[in-house]
Order: C-alpha cells, then sequence, then structure tokens
C-alpha cells in the first residue's frame, strides 16, 4: 500500500485513501513520540531541504522535527540573508541545493502555486508546507487528525471554518479534506473575506458566527491574514471583532460543547479571545503536537513513493 | 502446497513451547512477552494465554511490537509497509524478554527487532521463540532459544502459518 502522489502539493490530489494512509500512519508516528526514545531509524539515508521563502514559526520547526525524529539529515534555508536577495530564481536555488545530492524539497512560498511549478522542473519528492493563499495540505492534515482523535472520525461531523476564508490556504486545504472525507463543512466569515462561489466546493456559506457556532461540533477559527488584505476589507479589527471574534460569553450561550481549533499563530482578541484560546474546549495545543506525527507520516510515505519510482 | 502441522500438532506445540519458557523462567517474575506485528501475535496471544493458565494469578507483561519503521530495507524494497500497532506499556530496562515471531527466515525481522526493543529500555537478556524455524537461509547471525518445529526449505518456498482467528483455520504449510 502507498500514496496515489510523488508529491504532496495540495489535499486536492489526494484520494480518501491517501488521507486515510497518512492518518492511520500517523497514529503510529504519534505513538513513537510519547516513548522515551522518540526516534526511529527509518530515513536515515535521506536528506530533507526546508526551503522556506516566508515566515513561519510552528510548521517550520513541526517540520525540523519530524525530520530528526525519523533520523533524516535536514538543511535549512531562508530566504532572508540567502542568494535570492542576490537574484537568483526559485528554480537556481533548487538545482544547486539538489547537485548536493538532497532527496527531498519542503516549501513554503508566498507565491501560490510555487511547488507545483517546481514539481515540473524537478525529480525530488516536494511537501508544500504552504503556498501563497492556495493550500497548506499538512495543516489541514494534522487539523483532521486532531479531529478524529477528540471526536472518533470525520465522517458526518461539523466543522464551520470561521473568518479570513478568502486568504487562508489552511481553510482551502481543509475544506478539500473535509469533504473528501464525507464531513460537512460551513464557511463563516464577513462577506467581503468569502470568496464567490465557495459553495461548489461543496460548502455551506453563513454570515452569523453565532449561527454557525451553534450547528458545528468543531469550530475552526482562522487568522486574519492582514499582510496578504491589499484593500481595506473591513473597517477595524476592533469591528471585526465585535461581529465574528469567538469569545467565552458566546460559546457559553449555545448550550453545547463544541470543540475550538486555530492553526496560529492567534491574534488575540480579534479572531479568538484568551478566555477561548485557553480554555479546555481548544485543543489548539494537541494540534500542535500532532502536527510532527503527522508530517512524519507524509515524509515516511513520500520516502518510500520516491524509491518505488526507481525500482 | 504441503501441510507441515494440523491443528492438533499445533496446539501440541504452543503448549510444549510454553512449558520450556516455564521452565526457564519459572514465576515470570522479571520476563516480558513481545510478540511482532503483524503475525506474530497470533502466537504470542496464545502462549499468553497458555501460561496465564498454567501460572493463575502472575502477572506476565505481555506487549506487542511493530519493527516497520525499522527495517533496513526501507530504501531497497519494492512495497512499502504499512506500520501496524506498537502496545509496550511498560519498561524494558532489565527485563528478561522472551521475543515471539511466527517464522524465522533470514533474521533481518528479528534484528530490527532488537533495534526497536532497546528504544523501550535496556534489557538484561533478549530471549527468541519462533513457532518453525527455517534452518540454513539465515543471513545474519542470529538463533531461536525456543524452536517449535524446524525446517529445510529453499528460497523459492514460502511457509505460512494460518490462524484460526485471522484465517479459519489453524495450520502451518509449505507452498512451492
Amino acid at each position: 500500500m502507498s500514496l496515489s502522489v510523488k508529491h504532496l502539493l495540495g489535499i486536492k490530489d489526494l484520494t480518501p485513501g491517501d488521507i486515510d494512509l497518512i492518518l492511520r500512519t500517523a497514529d503510529q508516528f504519534k505513538d513513537v513520540l510519547q516513548r522515551p526514545i522518540k526516534k526511529v531509524p527509518t530515513l536515515r539515508d535521506t536528506t530533507i531541504v526546508n526551503l522556506f521563502y516566508e515566515n513561519s514559526t510552528r510548521t517550520r520547526i513541526s517540520f525540523e522535527l519530524a525530520e530528526k525524529r525519523l533520523s533524516a539529515d535536514t538543511i535549512n534555508f531562508a530566504a532572508s540573508g540567502s542568494s535570492v536577495s542576490k537574484g537568483e530564481t526559485l528554480i537556481d536555488t533548487v538545482h544547486n541545493i539538489l547537485s548536493m545530492k538532497v532527496d527531498m524539497v519542503v516549501m513554503r512560498h508566498s507565491a501560490s502555486g510555487a511547488p507545483h511549478f517546481l514539481s515540473r522542473h524537478i525529480n525530488a519528492s516536494i511537501v508544500n508546507a504552504g503556498d501563497g493563499i492556495n493550500e497548506h495540505p499538512t495543516q489541514a492534515l494534522l487539523d483532521a487528525f486532531s479531529i478524529r482523535e477528540r471526536l472518533g472520525g470525520l465522517e458526518g461531523k461539523k466543522v464551520a471554518l470561521l473568518g479570513d476564508i478568502m486568504h487562508s490556504r489552511v481553510a482551502l486545504s481543509n475544506i478539500y479534506l473535509l469533504t473528501k472525507m464525507g464531513a460537512e463543512v460551513t464557511v463563516c466569515g464577513p462577506p467581503t473575506l468569502i470568496p464567490k462561489h465557495i459553495e461548489k466546493l461543496g460548502v455551506r456559506v453563513s454570515y452569523n458566527v453565532r449561527e454557525t457556532l451553534a450547528w458545528c461540533d468543531v469550530a475552526n477559527v482562522l487568522r486574519i491574514q492582514l499582510e496578504r488584505q491589499n484593500k481595506p476589507l473591513f473597517s477595524t479589527l476592533r469591528e471585526y471583532s465585535l461581529y465574528y471574534g469567538v469569545n467565552k460569553a458566546l460559546l457559553d450561550s449555545l448550550n453545547k460543547e463544541i470543540v475550538i481549533m486555530h492553526p496560529g499563530p492567534i491574534n488575540r482578541g480579534v479572531e479568538l479571545n484568551s478566555d477561548v484560546a485557553d480554555s479546555k474546549q481548544s485543543i489548539i495545543l494537541d494540534q500542535v503536537q500532532n502536527g510532527v506525527a503527522v508530517r512524519m507520516a507524509v515524509l515516511y510515505l513520500l520516502a518510500g513513493k520516491k524509491e518505488e519510482a526507481l525500482s | 502446497m504441503k501441510s507441515l502441522f494440523n491443528q492438533q500438532q499445533l496446539q501440541i506445540t504452543i503448549e510444549r513451547l510454553a512449558h520450556q519458557l516455564l521452565e526457564n523462567h519459572l514465576d515470570f517474575s522479571d520476563t516480558v512477552l513481545i510478540g511482532l506485528q503483524p503475525r506474530g501475535i497470533y502466537l504470542s496471544d496464545r502462549i499468553h494465554r497458555k501460561l496465564n493458565a498454567l501460572l493463575p494469578g502472575a502477572h506476565i507483561p505481555y506487549g506487542k511490537l511493530d519493527i516497520t519503521f525499522y527495517r533496513d530495507d526501507f530504501n531497497t524494497s519494492s512495497e512499502l509497509h504499512v506500520a501496524q500497532e506498537t502496545d509496550i506499556s511498560f519498561s524494558l530496562e532489565n527485563k528478561k524478554v522472551v521475543l515471539i515471531d511466527d517464522v524465522l527466515y533470514t533474521g533481518r525481522t528479528i534484528r530490527s527487532g532488537l533495534d526497536a526493543l532497546l528504544d523501550f529500555g535496556r534489557p538484561e537478556s533478549v530471549e527468541l521463540l519462533v513457532l518453525i524455524d527455517r534452518r540454513f537461509s539465515r543471513e545474519l547471525p542470529i538463533q531461536p532459544d525456543y524452536v517449535g518445529m524446524t525446517v529445510d526449505s529453499v528460497a523459492t518456498q514460502k511457509v505460512r502459518v494460518l490462524w484460526k482467528e485471522k484465517d479459519e483455520k489453524d495450520e502451518v504449510v509449505m507452498l512451492d
């Protein structure tokens, strides 16, 4: 059994069987991470480069830790401080790195489609760690893993994605994944932050946070991405927080307990209040913990794939 | 296809293996059983049950070990192995470990198993119990301590242990 793809560019390309295989493999890696010795020798002859053209805390540390737990050799590359500032192109940079016998590329880039473009020019397996406003597949996988862990499964579960749907690669990857696995999805936010025709992807659209929270089992609260908003899409952060922010008083008025998620980094007091983010309803830190196991599963399954293609 | 063991022979052999373990470990105060995933656990389940029946009241720690992430053929094997559950809820530090698998062939699975075991502590000793020993086919210097049956076979043949829990009958067969 193995994945149907050579690269993890997006959830869009995966089959439900692929997603299930990744999550089941991640179960075993999560178990490895609970042991006194949290490391297995599986990828000891594999070298992986983490190519980050955009800032990251969690994803980058999580990938690096996943690689180290698998005994792979890792190289970290940040665009700032590299020859990118001298004008080297993406393909040139990657070809130069790969010529030093690197087997896999983990890449984050601010341009949507950058990893897809790269996959047409190199042989190494690519893992997309977030490309512009397109996809962030490993985030969606770890979100699914965390929902499955808390609620026992994905099928038939009601998941709300709240906030900046327009600029969120996490939202798009989550929509693809959850609909493929039979969950129901509602996206909710101000009309200016919800793309037109998004219901074509099989999701419901709501502009009312309270109604959406009352409907769902899980609310994945997304970050307001001011850095990607080139024009004003709402008046002030204060107004956004007033109408679309999630706080304890709102959750307490629902008469049911829903699970709160956030991909991080949190804008505390904007999309999510501290009294919710740090409550026991929140599984935000579980998400981060699960991220390592899920990324180990992705790297393991793709590294196996690479050799299959050769033989 | 040649039958090597029928249900009755299998049962008698498992009983003998359990008694041999008992002979060497007496009250099992420092001994733990570890079955190897995926197919070794049917044997280890039965041995564990048998020992519990022979030593009522003794609590024998029993775990399951998956060696997928420790294989030495990750980059050469054509198929990707799907990991099974590892369930060892105790430390192996200073314990006498009995490693249990159904068929011993090249010895590579056991080597991976030894590697994996060390991640759970440093055992005082490790013994190997197998139902079938395909002798003269070892690729590594690994020998069993307890053997159900020794079989002479060539590389093109396959020895398969069938279990009622999984394959609807108890039998050991050799496939050409």
